[in-house]
């Protein structure tokens, strides 16, 4: 099973011609990922790699039933691919690109609501599911085969908490990093269903960040609608309020948003909060052996 | 980005919202010319990216032109909360009636922009928020929808406004600021007092109004606007380089890559007893030199006593990383502990780099639990 990205994925790789795009779009076929198609507006016609490139993603999807895009094109372009992938039918869109304007995400979060479309990002490092199929940029290599959900708001940070679980001898169900925008089209709540409900997931490790309340929201729902246990990892302690700390979405605003905050909020739901992401791995280690 | 008080003004006269006359003054004798332009009694302002400015004597009145001179000759050069203050606003002195507060802001928990209005404006909002709630009315907008007068109306019913020509003007008021609010890709518009005159008139007294980053591309004439001058000096040098730099109090320089493992590495210094330096993040690609610009900034703090890289390779190449460490070490002199942890893409190509330059102050470590550990030891 795993979430979001499996066997059964047909990707279509938006940008697949620039460098990024090529780049990654192969990495991820060459671990497993079914990429069908590649789409760049005036390029329709050409292969990257043998995989066939199309103007537009509609006829991507008439021609190769592709199901999932992976957006590579650069901020000023990002929005319009994702509205351009949601018309054509695509059901799974997974945004790579950073710096896409906030406003323009409160458009396409409203936009999506209703439509049966799963968006995750932007600015994201994308969902791996290891043995399975990989969409975006994570280094697969670091990860193997398990039963461990991962869900994050960084890219580098899950690498290494990935890194502390493969050192015990743990493994992935699927990696999902949600980005560090201030909106992003899922949050944990969304991802934590799913891996609530997908048999391959026995646990899951919830790796937050100061800014906003997606930790505290999740917090409740982990209480309420959740059976299986969750570990989680919030970085930020140290940070001072009001200075962004890399993500957009990562600002001390007035009292809210603090890692101390988010770590109280999850351990009166009974959540376990490492305090470094070595003590983190341990303590999903500690639940797995029972 | 943060924009002065003057500058949101500019921005809220040219979507229509009534402000006061004013001038920007650098020196005291502009700020003279300033008042004796403008007409006494005159409010001299003084322009800080920071709150607290009235309780620190940042703003004081004049009610003549020399008067203006002297207030702007103590404010100037001023120390507010860490802030110069490098220039005044010189504003027509307003009567005020009445203080209501006004505000537009980025929910992200409901990821709709957020209405706030209370008649009780003038103070620090969230005392209001605290204190009496029911007087704070909040109204979120449907992005796909956008703001109508029904908006409007209903701040100032739910608010209580009670007079007619207050209503009409304050409705008209919200609309504005929600086309400033998109029409500048704003992340806050703050109006607080919204002040009423004695005759009736409802205007912006103060403005706080903050841009989204990411959307400055599109919006040359606001990102213009930003002082360069302003920012932390290492952390403008920073912004030139392309690095992701925050200044913090101790000692570790800490660079890392990606804003997460950087912020997690910063948290592990402080838990095994450090201090660190700053937050430097090399960001996604981070090419040999890019980390010779990141410790070009890292190294002009003096406060700093050593330096721990904490590089987990995705996108960023380690070997990359290690070629950039041993090329700014000998560029630049650097003489004190370097403590160095490389995973992931090409780390084994980057430690044996390393081990075979044989520098005497750079040391490798295996974790990163280690390698804050050991950084915080030689940073002593």
């Amino acid at each position: 099973m795993a979430i979001l990205v499996d066997t059964s994925t047909r990707l279509v790789v938006q940008g697949l011609t620039g460098s990024e795009g090529r780049f990654h779009g192969l990495r991820n076929r060459s671990h497993g990922t079914n990429v069908v198609a590649g789409v760049t507006p005036g390029k329709g016609g050409q292969d990257v790699d043998g995989i066939p490139v199309f103007d537009t993603v509609a006829s991507a999807v008439s021609e190769t039933d592709a199901d999932t895009a992976m957006v590579f094109v650069p901020a000023p372009f990002a929005a319009d691919a994702m509205y351009e992938a949601i018309a054509a039918g695509i059901t799974t869109v997974v945004c790579i690109t950073e710096g896409v304007p906030a406003h323009e995400m409160l458009r396409i979060h409203a936009h999506i609501q209703g439509r049966g479309v799963t968006l995750i990002g932007p600015n994201c490092p994308g969902a791996l599911s290891p043995g399975k199929a990989n969409v975006g940029i994570i280094p697969a290599e670091i990860f193997r085969e398990g039963s461990i959900g991962l869900v994050s708001r960084s890219g580098t940070l899950t690498y290494q908490i990935g890194h502390e679980l493969t050192q015990l001898g743990l493994g992935n169900s699927t990696i999902v990093g949600i980005g560090g925008d201030p909106i992003v089209g899922s949050s944990f709540l969304e991802v934590l269903a799913l891996f609530e409900a997908d048999p391959q997931t026995q646990q899951v490790v919830m790796v937050g960040e100061i800014g906003g309340d997606e930790e505290e929201k999740a917090a409740v729902f982990i209480q309420s609608g959740m059976t299986k246990p969750v570990v989680a990892y919030i970085a930020g302690f140290t940070a001072p309020p009001g200075k962004t700390m890399g993500h957009a979405g990562a600002i001390i605003s007035g009292s809210a948003g603090t890692a101390q905050a988010k770590k109280e909020a999850l351990e009166t739901k009974g959540i376990r909060v490492g305090t470094t992401p070595t003590e983190t791995a341990q303590l999903v280690a500690e639940i797995a052996a029972g | 980005m943060d924009l002065y008080e003057y500058q949101g003004k500019e921005l809220f006269r040219r979507y229509g919202i009534p402000t006061s006359e004013g001038r920007l003054a650098t020196t005291p004798a502009e700020a003279r010319a300033a008042a004796e332009e403008l007409g006494v009694p005159v409010v001299v302002k003084a322009q800080v990216l920071t709150g607290g400015r009235g309780k620190a004597g940042g703003i004081k009145l004049a009610e003549s032109a020399p008067e203006a001179e002297a207030r702007a000759a103590e404010i100037l050069g001023m120390d507010i909360r860490g802030h110069t203050v490098t220039k005044v606003w010189i504003e027509r002195a307003s009567d005020i009636e009445r203080e209501y507060y006004l505000s537009l802001t980025f929910d992200r928990s409901a990821k709709k922009p957020l209405f706030m209005f209370t008649t009780q404006g003038g103070v620090d909002i969230e005392e209001v928020a605290a204190t009496s709630p029911d007087a704070l009315v909040r109204l979120h907008v449907d992005p796909l929808e956008g703001c109508h007068p029904w908006h409007g109306r209903k701040l100032v019913y739910d608010g209580r406004v009670a007079d007619s020509g207050e209503q009409k003007q304050i409705a008209a008021i919200v609309g504005k600021l929600y086309e400033a609010f998109v029409g500048c890709e704003a992340m806050l518009c703050e109006i607080n007092p919204l002040i009423v005159t004695p005759d009736g008139e409802v205007r912006a007294l103060d403005s706080k109004f903050t841009v989204d980053d990411n959307a400055l591309f599109r919006h040359a004439d606001i990102a213009e606007m930003r002082d360069v001058g302003a920012a932390d000096p290492l952390e403008a040098l920073a912004r030139e380089k392309g690095v992701t730099y925050v200044k913090l109090d101790g000692e570790v320089g800490v660079l890392g890559n990606g804003a997460g493992l950087t912020m997690s590495t910063v948290d592990v210094v402080t838990f095994v007893g450090g201090s660190p330096a700053n937050f430097c993040d090399l960001g996604g690609g981070g090419d040999a030199q890019g980390v010779v610009d990141a410790l070009e900034v890292i190294i002009r703090d003096p406060q700093v006593r050593a330096i721990f890289f904490n590089i987990f390779g995705g996108i960023t190449r380690c070997d990359e990383v290690a070629r950039g460490i041993l090329q700014a070490v000998e560029q630049m002199g650097i003489a004190y502990p370097i403590v160095v942890r490389l995973d992931g893409t090409n780390a084994e190509d980057g430690r044996r780099i390393l081990t075979e330059a044989a520098l005497p102050n750079l040391h490798a470590e295996a974790t990163m639990l280690d390698g804050a550990r050991r950084a915080v030891e030689l940073a002593v």
